[in-house]
This record gives structure tokens, C-alpha cells and sequence, in this order.
């Protein structure tokens, strides 16, 4: 691990004064320490923000909910109104890591943990991601985990995160303070960032802005679910995962929010899959067609193929629940 | 730095980059806690912050020097068993050991988990939680066993919930 100067934040905005210097939050540090440890990630300055007061999950005047940055994957998990109304949250985080990460794990370090590519961690490789410029050494290398949608001739990487998934089927909100002290606040829709030619560019946000909360609005009607599909059936990374909630009215779809895990640099949504689906009685037909619009362009690069049936079967068997 | 380990108070000088881990095994000769992969991926460095099981090779010390630290050494000793330690004992719920302190660590913040209610991912309603035997394995599946003693690690901890419940 490389040296570097520690500071304690004492408030939000004692935390974004580090900016410029090559600083980085430290939050539950379960990624970051990952990649410092590698030598990945380098910071100069370490800027620990887990003792601010951001662990609080407080009910907003809209009927939604307004999450602390620092509150613990567990907890969230674990929250009553978290586990009444949002049950796709719960489920997602719960799928996610290990009870031992989860305690430690934040809301906010969660939406940005950075990709499990086999090549972004092999610092002996190639990475556009790790160092720009430098090549993909996963394109025409080993894919299994590799994206399907959303990829670009620089980094074909996915997202790896569960929660985010979850929250972007849910229309979350994730709420700032810049450096400058300005607040802000991002739709999750807008938050991350296609690889294009500059797959080290993740999301949005400035140097130094600190995620201080994400705002969920009020659930949406009908069922809930995530359904995770991976290579053990626990303590693993998705290989496709679904966050969906849908509602039936008089045996038609009235309505439909879905995310998907595992597919593309960033938890994926297209509401033109949604759209599909709408004013229909539920169908395998109807969710095969949904399917077939998801991955309409979506690229295998050989060893991560299976990712597109897999995606199909996934999608029609959540959706099958959904409206039963 | 100074750090609350088992109760008892610790002055040490060290690099702002050690791990908690690295600290009790290196600085502070408390060798229980062990590392099988130092990155998250095993649970063999899991110890107690305020009563929750973490990995503490994923944790910078410097970060937790107002916390209450609890290790395998602290939970009880060769004389004074802790009823999970007393149960892997009867069960046979090792073969070479390495795991085993992680895994008594984690077992204890489990059951503190349950005993609060929380759900797992196999848990079918999100609403009341029953221990059963995929439960047990869900919610430890943060600790990897090399020799593979799962069965009797699961016995183990099925004794320990019963008697508590
Ligand atoms: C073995 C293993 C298995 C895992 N399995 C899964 C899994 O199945 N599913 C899953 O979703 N995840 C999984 N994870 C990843 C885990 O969820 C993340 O490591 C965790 O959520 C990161 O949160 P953190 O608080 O520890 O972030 P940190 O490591 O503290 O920070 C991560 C990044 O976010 C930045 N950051 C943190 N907080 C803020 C903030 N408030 N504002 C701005 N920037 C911030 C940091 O600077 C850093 O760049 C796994 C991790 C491990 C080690
Ligand atoms: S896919 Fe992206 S993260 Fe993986 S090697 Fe290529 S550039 Fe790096
Ligand atoms: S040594 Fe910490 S999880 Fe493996
Ligand atoms: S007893 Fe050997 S690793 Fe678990």
C-alpha cells in the first residue's frame, strides 16, 4: 500500500476541503482498502468519513425515504420501512456480500464500488480503466463476467453492485455536497457514466463531492422482487441479476419498473422494455418479447455468450412471479 | 494509537496503513484472529466492533480507536469456554482450526443478528425470521472452511441458538 496523510472529517463540510490533492473518501473502506492494498488505487490523502453523521434513514414529507450515506448495507437491509415497502431493496443488499461486509459496507460506497474485471485487478495488465490509455486487455481475453450491454471498444467491465440495481428500479436520487458547498442532487438514471473512450470516468460527480444521502420516493405499486443468478449461491457477484416491481390490474400490466445486475458498466435500465409490457395481460409470449427488446443489442465476446439466454430465462421466470 | 481490545486499553505506534488485522497479529501478538486471504473473501480475520462482526483485514486501525474491539481471545479462555467455542469443541466443528476463530467471531455477531430480527437472503418472508439449518449456512457463508467442516460447524451453532432461544 502506498503512504498517505489522514484526515478525520469532523462534518460534510469539513470533508470536501481535501479536495485536489489526490484525496479520496474512506467510508466502510471494504473496496477501497481492496484496491489500496493492490495498488490500485492510490490516494495521497485518505479522508475518513465514518463517523460523520450520516447514518440515519429518516421518512420524507413526499412518503419516500431519505438514507444516510454512511448507513451500514445491514442496517438498510434491516430497516423496517426498508423491509414493508421496499422489499427489493432489502433483497438486493441481503444477496449481496457477506454478513461481514454488509456491517461494514455504506450506502454511499456501495453505489461506487468499482468493477470486479479480472484485468482491472491484475495490475500486470492492460487496463483503460486503471490506467487510461494503456488497452482492455479483457476484450479478446478471458469475459465470463464481462458485460453484455452498454460496452465500448475501451472496457467491456460491468457494475458488480446489487443495491444499485435495486434503487435504479426504484427512481433514487442521490443527493451531494460539492466542494464549493453546493448541494445537488442526481436522478440515479443520470448518475453513471457509459465507458465510451474513458472508462475511468465512472459517474458524474466532481473531485472532492461527497454523497451526503439517496432519496427514495414512494414505492411503486405491486409486487417486488431481485433475483440474482450466480456461480454459488451465496457470498458471490451477479452474473445477471433482475430487480423488478410490477403491478396487475383486472389481469393487465399496469405497471412496471425493472433493472437488471450483471449486464452492463452500470445497473442497467431501459424503460422501453417496460413499455412493452404495459396494457398486456401477462404472457411467456409477452416476456419473451420484453427479453428479446432488452438485448436486442446486446454484444457476447465469447465466454460471457451464455450472459444473453441466461438474461431471457431470468427476465421471463421474475416476471412470471411478478404477476402471478 | 490507542485501541479497547477484549477490555483492556493499548498504546502502540503504527503506520497509518496497517490493518486491524495486522495490528492484534503483528503489533499486539493477539494471533487468534487469522489472515487467510486478506481481502474480504474468506472471513478467517472476522472479530466484534461494538458487538458486529466485520473482517478486520478490510479495516484500517487508525479508523477505529474509539471502538470497542472484542477478539477470539476475548470471548472466553481454555478454562472459561464460550458457549459457541464449548460447542465446535463437542461437535468436531474443525479439522485444521485455521477458520475456527474467524468463525466463532462471526457465529457470535450472527446470533446477535437473529436475536434483532434480521432477515437473510434465504429468510422467505422479510417479516419474522425462524433459525434453521439454510439459515445458519446463509448467514455464515462469509466464512469459508478449507477442510470443509460445514456440517459440523452448523451443528454447533444449532446447539448454541437453541439453548439461547
Ligand atoms: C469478497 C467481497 C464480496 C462482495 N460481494 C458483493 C456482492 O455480491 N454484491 C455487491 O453489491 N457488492 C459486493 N461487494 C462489494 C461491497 O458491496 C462494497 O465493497 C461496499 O459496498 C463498498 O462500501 P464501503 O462503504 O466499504 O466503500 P469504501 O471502500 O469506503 O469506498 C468505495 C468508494 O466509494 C467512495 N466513497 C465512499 N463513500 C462515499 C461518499 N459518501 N461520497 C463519495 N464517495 C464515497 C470511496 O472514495 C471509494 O472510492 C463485495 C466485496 C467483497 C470484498
Ligand atoms: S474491461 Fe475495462 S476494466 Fe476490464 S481490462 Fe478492459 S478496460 Fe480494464
Ligand atoms: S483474511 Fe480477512 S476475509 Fe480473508
Ligand atoms: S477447519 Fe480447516 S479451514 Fe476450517
Amino acid at each position: 500500500m502506498k503512504s498517505f496523510v489522514y484526515e478525520k472529517a469532523t462534518s460534510p463540510q469539513d470533508a470536501v476541503r481535501f479536495v485536489g490533492n489526490g484525496a479520496k473518501f474512506i467510508a466502510g473502506g471494504t473496496n477501497l482498502l481492496d484496491l489500496m492494498k493492490l495498488q490500485i488505487e492510490t490516494p495521497e490523502t485518505l479522508v475518513d468519513i465514518s463517523r460523520l453523521n450520516l447514518d440515519r434513514i429518516e421518512d420524507t414529507d413526499a412518503g419516500g425515504l431519505l438514507i444516510g450515506a454512511l448507513v451500514p448495507n445491514s442496517d438498510l437491509a434491516a430497516d423496517a420501512r426498508v423491509r414493508e415497502r421496499y422489499e427489493v431493496l432489502s433483497r438486493a443488499l441481503l444477496a449481496g456480500a457477506s454478513g461481514q461486509l454488509r456491517n461494514k459496507a455504506t450506502t454511499g460506497g456501495n453505489l461506487l464500488q468499482r468493477t470486479r474485471c479480472y484485468y482491472f485487478y491484475d495490475t500486470a495488465m492492460a487496463c483503460n480503466k486503471r490506467v487510461p490509455g494503456s488497452g482492455c486487455s479483457a476484450i479478446g481475453g478471458y469475459t465470463r463476467i464481462l458485460a453484455v450491454l452498454g460496452t465500448s471498444a475501451a472496457c467491456i467491465a460491468t457494475h458488480p453492485g446489487d443495491m444499485p440495481v435495486a434503487m435504479r428500479a426504484l427512481d433514487a436520487t442521490i443527493v451531494t455536497l460539492k466542494a464549493d458547498g453546493d448541494r445537488r442532487r442526481i436522478s440515479i438514471h443520470d448518475f453513471y457514466r457509459l465507458p465510451g473512450d474513458t472508462p475511468h470516468i465512472e459517474t458524474g460527480l466532481e473531485p472532492g463531492e461527497l454523497i451526503t444521502h439517496v432519496e427514495l420516493p414512494p414505492p411503486p405499486p405491486g409486487r417486488q422482487l431481485y433475483r440474482k443468478v450466480r456461480d454459488r449461491a451465496s457470498y458471490a457477484f451477479a452474473l445477471v441479476s433482475v430487480a423488478g416491481v410490477v403491478s396487475v390490474e383486472n389481469g393487465i400490466i399496469a405497471s412496471a419498473c425493472l433493472a437488471f445486475g450483471g449486464l452492463g458498466p452500470m445497473p442497467w435500465r431501459d424503460t422501453s422494455v417496460e413499455a412493452l409490457l404495459l396494457g398486456h395481460a401477462p404472457s411467456d409470449a409477452l416476456f419473451a418479447q420484453a427479453a428479446d427488446a432488452l438485448l436486442a443489442s446486446a454484444k457476447g465476446q465469447g465466454a460471457n455468450d451464455f450472459k444473453i439466454p441466461l438474461t431471457k430465462r431470468t427476465l421471463i421466470a421474475s416476471l412470471r412471479e411478478l404477476t402471478a | 494509537m490507542h485501541f479497547t481490545i477484549n477490555g483492556t486499553l493499548y498504546q502502540v505506534e503504527v503506520d497509518n496503513r496497517v490493518s486491524l488485522l495486522d495490528l492484534l497479529r503483528e503489533h499486539l501478538a493477539l494471533t487468534g484472529s487469522k489472515k487467510g486471504c486478506d481481502h474480504g473473501q474468506c472471513g478467517a480475520c472476522t472479530i466484534l466492533i461494538n458487538g458486529r462482526r466485520i473482517n478486520s483485514c478490510l479495516s484500517l486501525a487508525v479508523m477505529h480507536q474509539d471502538d470497542d474491539i472484542t477478539t477470539i481471545e476475548g470471548l472466553g479462555s481454555p478454562e472459561d469456554l464460550h458457549p459457541l467455542q464449548a460447542a465446535f469443541v463437542s461437535h468436531d466443528g474443525y479439522q485444521c482450526g485455521y477458520c475456527t476463530p474467524g468463525q466463532i467471531c462471526s457465529a457470535v455477531g450472527m446470533l446477535d443478528e437473529l436475536k434483532k430480527g434480521w432477515p437473510s437472503h434465504v429468510s422467505p418472508s422479510l417479516r419474522d425470521v425462524d433459525l434453521n439449518d439454510d439459515e445458519i449456512s446463509e448467514r455464515m457463508s462469509g466464512n469459508i472452511c478449507r477442510c470443509s467442516a460445514y456440517p459440523n460447524i452448523v451443528d454447533a451453532i444449532r446447539d448454541v441458538a437453541a439453548a439461547q432461544a
